[in-house]
């Protein structure tokens, strides 16, 4: 008793409480150096993401004198007519002193194959142009594209550039005669894949990711909430809702390929549903958003304190009635912000859509469910694998929609949730 | 009331919409990921100038391109297969036995395989025995020519004392890619037959002999890169002192970052692949189904236009995307074929 030495003085802090708090101090710093590092490499992330893609905004032009000679038309076939060769006259009556086929060659290539396209719409549009003169602009060559960008360095040596000496001469010659120039690449939105980088765009993505998500949405939604309404309210507790219980919770851990490979055995051989079409790509992609809708849903329901549900029934209120008209109502924001998460996560999948074909060269804008089709994903992906230098922009360019129509989804998920959360 | 009624209206749109897609109206084209790069410019350029609607393409690889095209007859099957090789005996025969009995051949053009660095690198000059001495998991023992050991070459000075005196690292497809096995057989196998008695093993024993002609060296020296050639073209020209193996069209998109090296004397240029001097080149193919010609309007109209002089021939579209044409009389002959839709002899 006498041994015990009173040690302990509030105002004095101990050893040990200094230890204490220093321990503590530590851990903040370090869990502040762990945010502040994943919020750098976030940061890094899009600032290699934009560093790349602003520049797939514009698009480069050139202004060519096109000389619609009736001589080159047949009135039975407009579409054979020969396009390409009227590009080269432009080209040629602008450079009439360039001979020889090298050199032709590099004359020709400045205009993008893409020139051809459009004088023959302008022509299908309005067979009254045979026969004029008139300026249009056509899209130029991804590589002068390139050029005019900064992408490509004008300073290099020629054997180290794309663009020849020669080629940069006639270039500087259009920039002064005000025949180049640099527009808001409009095309990036309106037009689908293409082999040619001026012309690719996303719209045959963003249509086929609008069509598949709708057939998910419209599948998955009411399945899954139906599903988590019998589950929590209904279902008896036994083995088999056991069974299912686990079933459900190991799907929403499956690698998503399953899933496709599951659409391409039943959806496709067996029931002989088209290839490459959103309504095999929706079905598929709601398999695999299904578990999590439906473990959203019952964590929403059960957080409807068991009140409600008395009071309801205290009433005179049915199951069904207490169900239907109280309990899904308050548990309703917390079902869409895990839809809303979950379409977010479909939206940005490639790997089931791989098994089913979605993975393809597809030009035409898809029209119907029925219509060959891609998605963004698939399309970033198809872009980040082609040769052409000119298909990096662009890719970056299509990661920045992907990635601002993920975060809006994500936002709306937290507004939602924010604004109708009810604090029991 | 409205619940079963709606579950009703739904499940009838699912059943009624199978058969009423059963009418493809587009070609659906499946098979190898060299010759994609090919048929999708076709097939755009097909569907631009109102030959129809634009031909869908999946990238499946040839071996799997197969697979689907050999399915069966009937719009749920692949109308034609790209591919980087001749179709075997034994895909013919999956094919016939599932009802594919005409299948027309197309050969398309050749493809080099190049092996590259960076420009700011010096180029390399190898011969197929240096790449084999490089890459192969096993070599012939220098002290001991006819035996085989673990590569034990590290640099390249000690494979042969006139190539620079670096770490040997290559970058490639992995097992795979087409590419992969291009490279083992036009490369690695024509530099191991040099040694006479791994070339006389090919009659004795051809397990041995492809295992020791085809295994690649799995120690860090050979990286598989991945399918995805833009990666290796980034990673050359960060790594002066690597290597990367990939096909020719890459090479040309990139001829201001990346040099090809020289191989048996030449160095891989349009003009020397497709008169043959540059020696690791390949054939390229494409196979159509002779009866999904009547059924898919626009086949015939597509393979035109691929067999035409704008798009094949040596000032055509295609070799502006790294294609190397056939000699002029190797074209029209397949011109006149595909024309006729010759069906393929028996294998």
């Amino acid at each position: 008793m006498n041994n015990l030495k009173i040690t302990t003085n509030l105002l004095q802090p101990t050893d040990d409480l200094k230890r204490r708090y220093r321990a503590e101090r530590w851990f903040r710093r370090l869990g502040l150096t762990a945010i502040t590092l994943s919020l750098a490499f976030i940061a890094f992330l899009f600032f290699t993401i934009i560093r790349d893609g602003y520049t797939a905004f514009t698009q480069t032009y050139i202004e060519l004198e096109i000389d619609f000679a009736e001589t080159a038309f047949t009135r039975e076939n407009l579409a054979a007519a020969d396009y390409p060769g009227l590009v080269k006259q432009a080209l040629r009556n602008m450079h009439p002193e360039v001979t020889g086929r090298n050199n032709l060659r590099l004359l020709y290539s400045l205009a993008s194959p893409a020139a051809a396209y459009k004088l023959q719409d302008m022509v299908e549009a309005d067979p009254r142009i045979i026969g004029t003169r008139q300026k249009v602009w056509v899209l130029a060559d991804d590589d002068v594209d390139m050029l005019i960008k900064g992408n490509s360095d004008r300073n290099l040596a020629e054997s180290e550039r794309r663009i020849t000496d020669k080629q940069l001469e006639w270039l500087d010659g259009l920039r002064e005669q005000g025949r180049l120039e640099k527009r808001f690449n409009k095309t990036f939105f309106t037009s689908g894949d293409s082999r040619e980088p001026e012309l690719a765009g996303i719209l045959g993505g963003l249509k086929g990711s609008l069509l598949t998500l709708l057939i998910t949405l419209s599948l998955s939604f009411p399945v899954g909430v139906a599903a988590a309404v019998y589950l929590e309210e209904f279902a008896p507790k036994n083995v088999w809702t056991d069974i299912i219980e686990i079933n459900i919770n190991n799907l929403a851990a499956v690698p998503s390929i399953i899933f496709g490979l599951l659409g391409l055995a039943i959806f496709i051989n067996f029931f002989g549903l088209p290839r490459s079409t959103p309504i095999v790509g929706g079905l598929v992609l709601s398999l695999m958003v299904l578990p999590t809708i439906i473990i959203a849903g019952r964590a929403a329901l059960k957080s409807v304190p068991p009140s409600i549900r008395e009071a309801a029934l205290g009433i005179g209120a049915s199951k069904m009635q207490t169900v239907t008209h109280h309990v899904l109502p308050l548990a309703m924001p917390g079902m869409l912000t895990g839809t809303i998460i979950g379409m977010a996560h479909a939206l940005g999948e490639t790997a089931p859509l791989l098994m089913i074909g979605m993975v393809a060269f597809i030009v035409d804008i898809p029209g119907t469910i029925a219509d060959p089709a891609t998605l963004l994903p698939v399309q970033i992906f198809l872009w980040a694998d082609s040769p052409e230098q000119a298909f990096t922009e662009k890719t970056s360019a299509a990661i920045m929609v992907l990635l601002g129509f993920l975060i809006a989804m994500n936002g709306i998920a937290v507004l939602l949730r924010k604004k109708f959360e009810t604090k029991w | 009331m409205k619940v079963k009624s709606l579950l009703v209206a739904s499940s009838l749109t699912l059943v009624m919409a199978g058969p009423a897609m059963a009418a493809r109206d587009y070609i659906s084209i499946v098979g190898s990921s060299t010759v994609y790069p090919f048929a999708t410019v076709v097939a755009e350029q097909f569907g631009k100038t109102g030959g129809g609607k634009t031909p869908k393409i999946e990238s499946t690889g040839t071996g799997g391109g197969f697979k689907l095209f050999c399915g069966g007859v009937g719009v749920d099957f692949a109308d034609i297969s790209n591919a980087s090789r001749a179709i075997k005996a034994s895909e013919v025969k999956t094919c016939a036995d599932n009802g594919v009995k005409e299948i027309v051949e197309v050969k398309i053009g050749y493809d080099g395989i190049v092996l590259a660095n960076a420009k700011t690198a010096k180029q390399m000059t190898l011969t197929r025995k240096d790449i084999f001495h490089a890459l192969a998991k096993e070599v012939p023992d220098p002290k001991d020519p006819t035996k085989l050991i673990a590569n034990p070459y590290k640099t390249w000075k000690e494979v042969n004392s006139s190539l620079p005196d670096m770490p040997i690292e290559v970058l490639g497809p992995p097992p795979t890619s087409g590419t992969r096995d291009a490279f083992a057989e036009l490369v690695l196998e024509q530099g191991a037959k040099t040694y006479e008695w791994i070339a006389a093993m090919k009659a004795t024993d051809k397990k041995a002999y492809k295992k020791i002609c085809h295994s690649v060296r799995e120690d860090g020296a050979y990286v598989e890169a991945g399918e995805n050639d833009n990666l290796i073209v980034q990673k050359l020209q960060s790594n002066p002192k690597a290597l990367g193996v990939f096909g020719f069209s890459f090479l040309d998109q990139n001829n201001d970052k990346l040099q090809g090296s020289v191989i048996e004397g030449k160095a891989p240029k349009f003009e020397a692949i497709a008169d043959g001097s540059y020696t690791v080149s390949r054939p390229l193919f494409f196979y159509v189904k002779k009866a999904h010609v009547e059924m898919i309007p626009g086949i015939k109209g597509y393979v035109t236009e691929f067999t035409s002089e704008k798009a094949w021939g040596p000032e055509g579209y295609l070799a502006d995307k790294g294609l190397i044409p056939m000699p002029e009389a190797e074209r029209k002959q397949v011109a006149a074929d595909v024309a006729a839709l010759k069906p393929m002899a028996a294998k």
